[in-house]
Parts: C-alpha cells; structure tokens; sequence
C-alpha cells in the first residue's frame, strides 16, 4: 500500500544575515493511512519547521513530501493544520460557527445546508455545541483550542497535522484535549500527525513515536507504542508497559540532546 | 452616555446629584460624577464668555457676550439661507470625505499587497503627506475658480493621506499565525484580503476615517472662507466684512458643533463595527 504521507531527505536551511542555520538535516518517514503518529524531539529541533514543510507553507531546502503520492508544493487541499496559538488561530471577528465555516466555503462545491451539517457534527463531537454563536475571546483556552480542532474536523482532512496544540493549555484541560484527540481518531479514523515536546503525550497519544534528534535534525528513532488501543489517563499512565515506552524515548531523547 | 448628558441639559444638576447621594460613600460612579462636572465647566465657561464683555475686560463690540451671540444663532436657524450653506458645507464635507475614504482605503489595501509597492511609495508618500492642503488653494482657484470641485479638491487631499497611512499600519498588522492558518485552509488571495487582512486593518482603518472626518470639516470651511465658495465658511466671512460680530460668533459656535456630532458619529460608527475588538469589547469573564 501507498504510504498517505511520505517525507522523504527533506532539509531545511534558513539564511539571513550573513548567518546560515541549518534546522532540518535529511529527515525521511511515512504515515500510514489512520496512523496517529507522534513526533517528539528535543526543544529547537526543528519540529515546527517540519511540521510547516509539511502543511506546505515552507518551501524545504531539498528533498519532498508526497501527499498521496503528489508532491506538496504549497498548502494542499486535504490537509488541516492546528496551531499551538489558538487564540492567533482563531479569528476574533468572527463567532464560532463562522470560524468553523469559513475554510469549507473555501473548499470544494457544498451545499450550505451541507456546511451547515459539518459545522454542527464538528462542534457537536468537540463538545462545543452551545458555544455556536460565541466569539472566541468569550471561551476558555481550552475551549478555543476545541473549536480550533472542531474547524479542523469538519474540514474532512486527508490528514490532521497538530503543532503542538496543547502546549499553552494547563494540565487538566490537557488531558481533556488527549483524550478527545484520541476519541476523534479512533470514531472519525483520521491520519494525524501530532508533535509535541511533551514525552508522555506523544507515548500516551501514539501508536508510533518519532524521536528526533537536536538540530540539524534526522530521525532518531521510530518506536511503535504497544499499548491497547482503549487508554484512559488513570490507567494508561500507571501502566508498566507505559513506563518502559516512556523510559526507552527519555532515553533517546537525552541521547540527542548529547549528539550520539 | 457622557455626550448624550451634555448635550442634554433638561436633565440638570438636581436628579444627578440626588444619584450620587444614594452611593454609599467610597464609591463614586465616575460616569455620574463626569456627567455633572463636565455640565459645570460648560456653564461656568459660558458665564465667563458672558462676563468678560460685560465687565469691559474686552470690548464687546468684538468679543459680545454669549447671550447675544446666542440670540444670533436664533436668528441664523430661522433664515433659510443659513440652512443653504449648511447643506452647502456638509456637501463638500461628506463628497470629499467619501472620495478621500474609498480612494484612501484602495490605495493602501493594493500598495501592501502588491509586492515591492511599499518600498517604491513609501518615500513619495512620506514627501506628499506633510504638504498642507491649503498650500493647494491657489492651484484649487486656478483650476476650479469657487466651484464645489475646489474645496473637494483640498478635503479630499487633506483626508486622503489620513486613510492611506493607517491603512498601511492596519495592513502590517496581520498576525503571522492568522495568515499561515487560512493558507494552510486553501484561502486564496482575494479570500485572505477579504477574510484576514481586512478584519485586522478595520480598527486601522476607522481610526483613520475619524481623523479624516474632523480634517474634512476643517478643509471645508477654511476652502469656503479663503476662496468663498459657497457655504458656512464664506457665510462667515460675509458677516465678518458687514460687522455682523455676533451672527459671525454664532457660525462658528455651528461649526464647532458640527465638528463635535462628527467626532460622536464616528466614535458610534466605530464601536458597532469593532464590537469584537480588544479596545472595544474590554474584559471579557472566562
């Protein structure tokens, strides 16, 4: 089968200023189609240059990345994106429900009544149904982080790619936001791409996990996650299978943090 | 709420000061409290305009008292003349302010938006911007004589450069992550001015219409009293050549007024439109 998603020798190297900064050396991975995989590195590897190349709003240095099997040269229809900063994400001079709408007018032909019905189902399954008619800056960060994903679901994405949306949410919403992350995946079988900082998150959200090394950053290790597929944040974490994944990417991590 | 007490003076000192004696004391409802004071300092300025001239501090052959200048506006609201060159007046200032806008917000939308453009205006702006539009009024009588087209002239380039400039700061002002996430949703370029730049440049953008309003008015009248097209403007002058003193205090005080309804205009017009913005939605409870 065709991969959904193939990274392939991509390089990134930002030159300004007499200065050149190499921050993606040869990174080379693909994603399955209904694959959840997670991409952890250390801090300043990289992971959102990656992540952009990807979504197809930088151009890399050198190598590609295949869409289904067509090369992404500039943002591709199919694919969704969301940002850490919700609240520079979301746009405050529309309410909700027109922030959810607004990229399926963008999309193929639909019906409004069709629209309509996606704007529903995405807030509906993201909780948010009564929030509708709000502005953004009248809900919490968590709930604005929801909306910002409810915009991506119902945009019907080939693939979700997540720039570590959870980052700028407290602890408890964190959880929350997993799990939901999680359920979506697991109801809609979408592709998702999730990159975070957050060791654990990427173990207790993954069925694959993609350490990265420092920058200039390749693909330190891939790691399957063979936790069952129902996790739950009481059980799932206290796990010893959960302890040793987290462990083993720890590890991996400090490894490339010290360069070996 | 201040503007609309004030300009209302049958609701007097007495229930408003009834009010604030219900307030427990420490805390003060500074809306009331601006309310009554600034109603004070108007009368207390119009007593002194009153005084002044009695007292023989000025002569009141030039400076009268405000109860004659008043009974002169009386007298200016019931000639229709008066009510022609008003008409004439906010002609031109409205004809020239919607020019100045809807050239002022095209120009700057299209230099940020076409590459280079900025870099390659952006010091004939800065040349053109400072030059005073009634340095214009000799080419504005060479050209238009005292036609309407004159004064139109010197609003519209006197208010052009106002909607330009904060257009330019309002487009500059789109945040990088709002940009990115409509490109990574498909938004093509018109949709993204329409959807993005234009929402963020908005509050740029009346800030800059309130500033061409007021200037609008300004260039209208100062066009009407030097070059005598028609309107308030060369109605002052008129009064001012025939010694009319108090008709003359009585058309200004109009202008003044004018000026005052613009600005309140304007500041109602932007609240309703910017309702989401920051500066006008305030704190929000999460």
């Amino acid at each position: 089968m065709q991969p959904l998603l193939a990274v392939s020798g991509l390089q990134k190297v930002y030159e300004g200023s007499g200065r050149r900064v190499e921050a993606v050396r040869d990174l080379t991975f693909t994603i399955e189609p209904g694959e959840l995989v997670c991409l952890v590195g250390p801090s300043g590897c990289g992971k959102t240059t990656l992540l952009k190349c990807v979504a197809g709003l930088l151009t890399p240095t050198g190598g590609e990345v295949l869409l289904e099997g067509r090369r992404v040269s500039g943002p591709p229809p199919g694919m969704a994106v969301v940002f850490q900063e919700y609240g520079r994400s979301l746009f405050p001079w529309m309410r909700v429900r027109e922030n959810v709408e607004l990229p399926l007018k963008q999309k193929s032909p639909l019906s409004r009544a069709r629209r309509r019905e996606l704007v529903a189902e995405a807030l509906e399954s993201v909780g948010l149904a009564d929030a509708a008619g709000a502005y953004p800056w009248q809900l919490s960060g968590g709930m604005q982080q929801r909306v910002a994903i409810a915009r991506a679901l119902a945009y019907e994405p080939g693939v979700l790619l997540m720039d570590e949306p959870f980052a700028a949410v407290d602890a408890q919403t964190r959880a929350d936001l997993e799990d939901l992350v999680r359920r979506l995946w697991r109801e809609r079988g979408m592709t998702i791409l999730f990159v975070t900082h957050d060791i654990d998150e990427a173990v207790y959200l993954g069925e694959r996990v993609l350490v990265l090394s420092a920058s200039p950053t390749v693909v330190q290790e891939q790691l399957k996650i063979d936790l069952p597929a129902e996790r739950d944040q009481l059980h799932t974490r206290v796990a010893p299978r959960f302890a040793e994944l987290r462990t083993h990417v720890y590890e991996q991590i400090q490894a490339a943090k010290r360069g070996s | 709420m201040k503007e609309r007490r004030l300009s209302d003076p049958g609701a007097g000192s007495g229930p408003l000061v009834s009010l604030t004696n219900d307030e427990r004391p420490g805390r003060p409802r500074p809306g009331l409290t601006n309310a009554v004071l600034g109603v004070a300092g108007l009368a207390a300025f119009l007593a002194l305009c009153e005084a002044v001239p009695r007292l023989g501090i000025v002569s009141a052959e030039f400076f009268p008292p405000a109860s004659r200048i008043a009974r002169a506006l009386v007298t200016e609201l019931g000639d229709g003349a008066f009510w022609t060159a008003l008409g004439d007046t906010l002609t031109g200032w409205a004809l020239g302010l919607a020019i100045a806008v809807t050239a002022g917000i095209l120009t700057g939308v299209v230099v940020s938006v076409v590459p280079y453009l900025r870099e390659a205006t952006a010091s004939t702006i800065e040349f053109l911007r400072p030059i005073p539009s009634v340095a214009l009024i000799p080419l504005a009588v060479l050209l238009f004589g005292t036609e309407l087209r004159s004064v139109l002239l010197l609003v519209v380039y006197a208010s052009f450069w106002q909607v330009v400039v904060q257009t330019l700061y309002g487009v500059q002002d789109v945040d990088p992550v709002a940009e990115e996430t409509a490109r990574s949703y498909g938004l093509g370029t018109w949709a993204r001015i329409r959807h993005v730049l234009w929402p963020t440049a908005l509050p740029y953008v009346m800030t800059g219409v309130r500033l061409a309003a007021a200037v609008a008015l300004i260039l209208a009248v100062t066009a009407e009293l030097v070059i005598g097209a028609p309107g308030l403007g060369s109605r002052i002058a008129v009064a001012q050549t025939s010694g009319a003193v108090p008709a003359m205090y009585a058309l200004v005080v109009v202008t003044g007024v004018l000026g005052l309804l613009i600005n309140v205009g304007a500041r109602t017009v932007e609240r309703r439109a910017l309702a989401w913005h920051q500066s006008v939605r305030g704190e929000v409870a999460v």
